[in-house]
């Protein structure tokens, strides 16, 4: 017993080291799993206040650009309105809501902290449980496409999973001719600007250039503005191919982005949860 | 790609390279693993960070333990000014990869991008290494003997 004790605290270097190394390795493996306990995160309250405070200067900077992109937006929204006022209600109306209120809401919240060159990326937003964010809400950019999905949520903060991140997948389609595709970041590429769509089947022909647009299948409504197709030959060497898109949405300089409240987003989640999982 | 995408610097090890000499080896844990919790917190990467930190303050009383002879730390903290531009280079080199090594390959989390993590980790730690030697000479001072 005396001799185990010696030998030790000899090598008392190693056995903490196992220890404290044990314990993070926890830690991450937990953090890494789907549901997190834990809230050592930038939804904590002293964390999120400090990123709230840092900010400030930064959000002044970039007043100029915010401004010019919520223009551009106005602009095209007023344009869709008149588009809509003109048309002729008589002949066919298109309903997509249900019982008269519209599926989707959108909330706008502030990015109070941002990265973009860490492997898996996260975003923390201005809004918490306190204005009905949930997790595995979208969120999007003004004008300028997808962000992410909510993650963790306290009370006046959220965390966002943002596209920058490993196990980020978004459904999306090419609008020009609606083949579906996987939009991932991050394989042998940590360019922000750039992301893949996995999982095209092979006989779609594409161009460079082409439009992607969300498909409406995962959490996003159909449409949404994604970016254009960068590079086409990318070999898998199976039956689907991988294309490299160039993002609308400029991650580096986000300041303000939408969450979007789908209303039957429980309905659709607890009647697919029923189907039978054959995979 | 380019090199600023690929390469992150973490300055911030320097603060655990520079931990005076004397400082038990309990104690050498429980403020890395403070220091690697806090940064996990505010970078949104629960324990990648503290498991990096840990492995780094291993490999500091490793290397330090075989270099440095256990009555003869006359010095008090292990700087470039203290210990001579290759004693330093070497212990900076050493513990900025262990520490690198676990944080991107934690990070990650998967082996399908071994390759692409192994050269991510390389760059990010030429830029640590380079960042960290020159903040050591910008404050360099040479004892008098």
């Amino acid at each position: 017993m005396r001799n185990l004790w010696i030998f030790i605290s000899r090598y008392n270097a190693f056995f903490f080291f196992i220890i404290f190394f044990t314990i993070g390795v926890v830690l991450t493996v937990r953090n890494n799993s789907y549901q997190r306990s834990v809230t050592i995160n930038s939804t904590n309250k002293i964390v999120g206040d400090v990123y709230n405070n840092l900010n400030v200067f930064k959000k002044y900077m970039n007043l100029g650009s915010v401004n010019d992109s919520l223009a551009v937006e106005n602009a095209k929204l007023k344009t869709e309105i008149l588009a809509l006022k003109n048309i002729d209600t008589a002949k066919d109306v298109l309903v997509k809501d249900t019982a008269g209120v519209p599926q989707y809401t959108y909330l706008s919240a502030r990015v109070i902290k941002n990265s973009i060159t860490n492997r898996n990326n996260f975003i923390t937003i201005n809004r918490g449980k306190a204005d009905g964010i949930e997790t595995n809400m979208p969120v999007i950019s003004p004008g300028k496409g997808v962000v992410g999905f909510v993650q963790d949520v306290s009370d006046h903060l959220a965390t966002v999973r943002s596209l920058l991140h490993k196990d980020t997948h978004i459904s999306v389609s090419l609008k020009r001719n609606n083949a579906v595709g996987s939009l991932v970041w991050g394989d042998r590429n940590s360019d922000y600007r750039k992301a893949y769509i996995k999982e095209i089947p092979n006989h779609f022909k594409i161009n460079l250039k082409d439009t992607v647009v969300t498909s409406g299948f995962s959490f996003f409504p159909s449409g949404i503005p994604v970016g254009t197709v960068s590079n086409t030959g990318i070999s898998t060497g199976d039956n689907f191919m991988t294309i490299e898109i160039n993002l609308f949405n400029d991650f580096s300089t986000l300041q303000y982005v939408y969450i979007i409240k789908n209303k039957l987003a429980k309905e659709q989640t607890e009647l697919e949860a029923k189907l039978p999982n054959e995979q | 790609m380019s090199f600023y995408n690929m390469a992150t610097p973490f300055v911030y090890i320097l603060f655990l390279l520079l931990l005076p000499f004397g400082i038990p080896n309990l104690l050498l844990y429980i403020i890395a693993f403070a220091t690697g919790l806090t940064l996990d917190a505010f970078y949104d990467t629960l324990g990648v960070h503290t498991a990096a930190c840990v492995t780094l303050v291993f490999v500091r009383i490793l290397f330090i333990s075989v270099t440095v002879s256990r009555d003869g730390f006359d010095e008090p903290e292990p700087t470039l000014g203290n210990m001579g531009i290759k004693w330093f280079l070497l212990y900076a080199f050493l513990c900025t990869f262990a520490h690198h090594i676990v944080l991107f390959f934690l990070e990650t989390f998967r082996l399908t991008e071994f390759s692409y993590t192994l050269l991510k980790c390389l760059l990010s730690g030429v830029f640590t290494l380079f960042l960290v030697t020159l903040i050591e000479f910008i404050f360099y001072n040479r004892k008098v003997r």
